[in-house]
């Protein structure tokens, strides 16, 4: 039931336009934030309206969409964004990541292995990786512009010195193509080595700061770290508990007063898929796969 | 045994039925209507257009009823809406020297061309609940005074003629528009104009609050705060000449600021200025105040770290949907950054409790 009052995919072509421009440029500038004039959309800024205005401008009438946050399908924003594309673009959606030619993602990389031809598009809250360490936009732009990155290697640094490791577990900052630090929104660190390398386009929108970022197929993408203490991506140290997976990122629920706990994939899909498969895992009912 | 928090679907549908119901209300107490908004609810209505940066005080009373009267939230639906029109085009600058004045005060003479015009204010009202408002009534009509046919000019162009106040030469570039191209900083004084004409009233209002207490003061007067209609002229390519094509109501406020002089320019006034949609005072005032707060660099004085006169400050954060929409997506669901801090929390206690052990 597309909505007839709207453009294909709400936005108007110019605007789309305008933001395929600043797509296109940040692809040609990976890990560069290109400023682009966000529009205000119908969902609150912080809910994924950067994501929301990247996917509209990327999506054809023949695009199948999968939306997730936290890696999950059915959680309410993820639910509520692509009942949006249903609405304003009726195109397709789909929850199987090999299905799906554009995904928006919240805070995740589908465990799943992306292909050519897909488009991961991500929301972002803050875009810039040194805001935390430089509240000014106009001195971030100048660190950026002359590879200025010392402060951030200073802070890793003080982590280490402080804690024995970098205490960075989402947002991990990286660095794209040997250029441009950037911030890969605040998916779990486990995720970034997914980050490089990547056959899919990975677009990155941040509509409340403006700004759209890009990481092209194919790219060097390298966590910060130090020779002696050399990047590692961790998760919980478990299987999840419905497929008996060891190798993707839980999410940990408590089940009952007393503090027991389960783990579970937090990439629904893979889950459900593994399930399918036959996959088992500690507390599925026929219990777990010899 | 665990669920899978499934269902997301039927509980945003049962949700958005809910707050439909809550909305109206008890069913046995009629219904507002549109028209009882824009009408009663006039300076709500404003404040919503303005922030909303759309004149239109049907939608935005609309907005107010969809929005159960939280003027922020309709704000949002009006900046939403406005998002998907298409632009024909840009007026002529509306001329405020011209405007039809409800209410024009100045508080810097006693008397001047065109008079003090009260106008429909709370200023002189004893701030008393008058209970027989609960009960429904037709006011006394108030008395009526002939549409005064002088010119009303604005008491800042009196000053200037005596070189008592900063010039301000006519500048006919085209003034940036934010909501079509990224705010870039540093921003001109037109831009930041804008951001500040659509900034929320409450931000604005503490701000200026604190340029008053101290903290970047400007010693402001208001010389002139006028509410009123202006026309709204386009010009058509065909025809060659402007076209009325309708009334705004705006609020315009000239603060006149003191300033010592420098090397370079002899002690004179200096300039504030506040426009916005409606009848607004409390924001126009606000504004002005802002403005001139901001105005720090172009006239050489010392920036001492008031947050009024950080630019960057100033107008990353003025704006209440941006600010309420990040402020509250924090109820969004964070399971994986925070799994991934618990992880990271839980090791590095391991290890401090080991190394205490091995330290004992």
């Amino acid at each position: 039931m597309t909505d007839q009052a709207y453009n294909f995919a709400y936005l108007d072509e110019q605007t789309k336009r305008m933001i395929r421009r600043a797509l296109l440029k940040a692809l040609a500038i990976p890990g560069y934030q290109v400023p682009f004039a966000s529009r205000e959309m119908p969902m609150p800024y912080g809910w994924g309206t950067g994501g929301v205005q990247v996917t509209a401008a990327c999506l054809t009438p023949e695009d199948r969409l999968k939306v997730i946050d936290q890696g999950a399908d059915d959680t309410t924003n993820a639910v509520s964004i692509r009942r949006f594309f249903q609405r304003t673009a009726g195109v397709e959606t789909t929850e199987r990541t090999t299905d799906a030619t554009v995904i928006q993602t919240r805070h995740r990389i589908p465990e799943q292995p992306l292909a050519e031809g897909q488009i991961l598009v991500y929301q972002v809250p803050i875009p810039e990786p040194l805001r935390f360490l430089e509240p000014r936009e106009t001195e971030t732009r100048k660190m950026h512009e002359l590879e200025e990155y010392g402060l951030m290697h200073v802070k890793l640094y003080e982590d280490i010195a402080r804690h024995g490791e970098i205490a960075t577990a989402y947002a991990y900052p990286v660095r794209v193509e040997g250029r441009y630090v950037m911030d890969p929104s605040p998916i779990p660190k486990f995720d970034n080595p997914k980050l490089a390398g990547n056959p899919a386009i990975q677009l990155f929108g941040a509509g409340r700061e403006a700004r759209i970022h890009a990481v092209p197929p194919y790219s060097d993408v390298v966590s910060l770290d130090f020779e002696d203490h050399p990047f590692a991506a961790s998760k919980a140290d478990h299987e999840c508990d419905l497929c008996g997976s060891a190798g993707s990122y839980l999410d940990e629920v408590i089940t009952d007063d007393r503090g027991t706990r389960m783990f579970v994939c937090s990439d629904t899909d893979f889950c459900a898929s593994r399930q399918a498969q036959g996959h088992r895992g500690r507390l599925s009912p026929q219990g777990a796969t010899p | 045994m665990y669920v899978a928090v499934k269902g997301g679907e039927r509980a945003i549908d049962a949700a958005h039925a809910w707050l439909a119901e809550e909305r109206r209300g008890d069913p046995s107490v009629p219904e507002l209507t549109v028209a009882q908004i824009r009408e009663q609810m006039a300076l709500a209505v404003n404040r919503v257009m303005a922030e909303g940066s759309l004149y239109d005080p049907d939608l935005a009373a609309l907005a107010i009823k969809q929005a159960r009267g939280d003027l922020i939230e309709a704000v949002f639906l009006i900046r939403a809406y406005r998002t998907t029109l298409p632009r024909f085009g840009a007026s002529r600058p509306v001329d405020t020297a011209a405007m039809a004045v409800d209410r024009r005060v100045s508080a810097t003479f006693k008397d001047l061309p065109g008079g003090q015009v009260l106008g429909p204010t709370f200023d002189y009202t004893h701030r008393l609940l008058d209970f027989a408002l609960a009960a429904e009534g037709t006011p006394q009509p108030a008395p009526m005074a002939p549409a005064p046919d002088e010119p009303v000019p604005h008491v800042t162009g009196l000053l200037d003629r005596d070189g008592l106040i900063e010039q301000q030469p006519a500048d006919d570039t085209p003034a940036p528009d934010l909501t079509r191209q990224p705010l870039e900083l540093p921003a001109s004084r037109a831009l930041r104009l804008q951001a500040l004409a659509r900034a929320d009233e409450g931000f604005t209002l503490s701000l200026a609050y604190s340029t008053q207490r101290g903290y970047g003061r400007t010693h402001a007067f208001v010389g002139e705060l006028r509410i009123g209609r202006v026309a709204v002229e386009v010009e058509l390519p065909e025809l060659g000449f402007a076209v009325e094509i309708g009334e705004v109501e705006l609020t315009e406020c000239d603060t006149v600021n003191q300033f010592k002089g420098s090397k370079s320019e002899p002690p004179q006034f200096t300039r504030g200025y506040g426009l916005v949609m409606g009848q607004s005072e409390r924001k126009a005032i606000s504004m002005s105040l802002v403005d001139r707060a901001l105005r720090w660099q172009e006239l050489g004085e010392d920036f001492t770290g008031a947050p009024a006169q950080d630019e960057e400050f100033v107008l990353s954060h003025c704006d209440n949907i941006q600010a309420t929409g990040f402020l509250e997506h924090i109820k969004l669901p964070h399971y994986v950054d925070f799994q991934a801090e618990l992880e990271l929390v839980r090791r590095m206690r391991r290890e401090a409790v080991q190394m205490q052990e091995a330290a004992e």
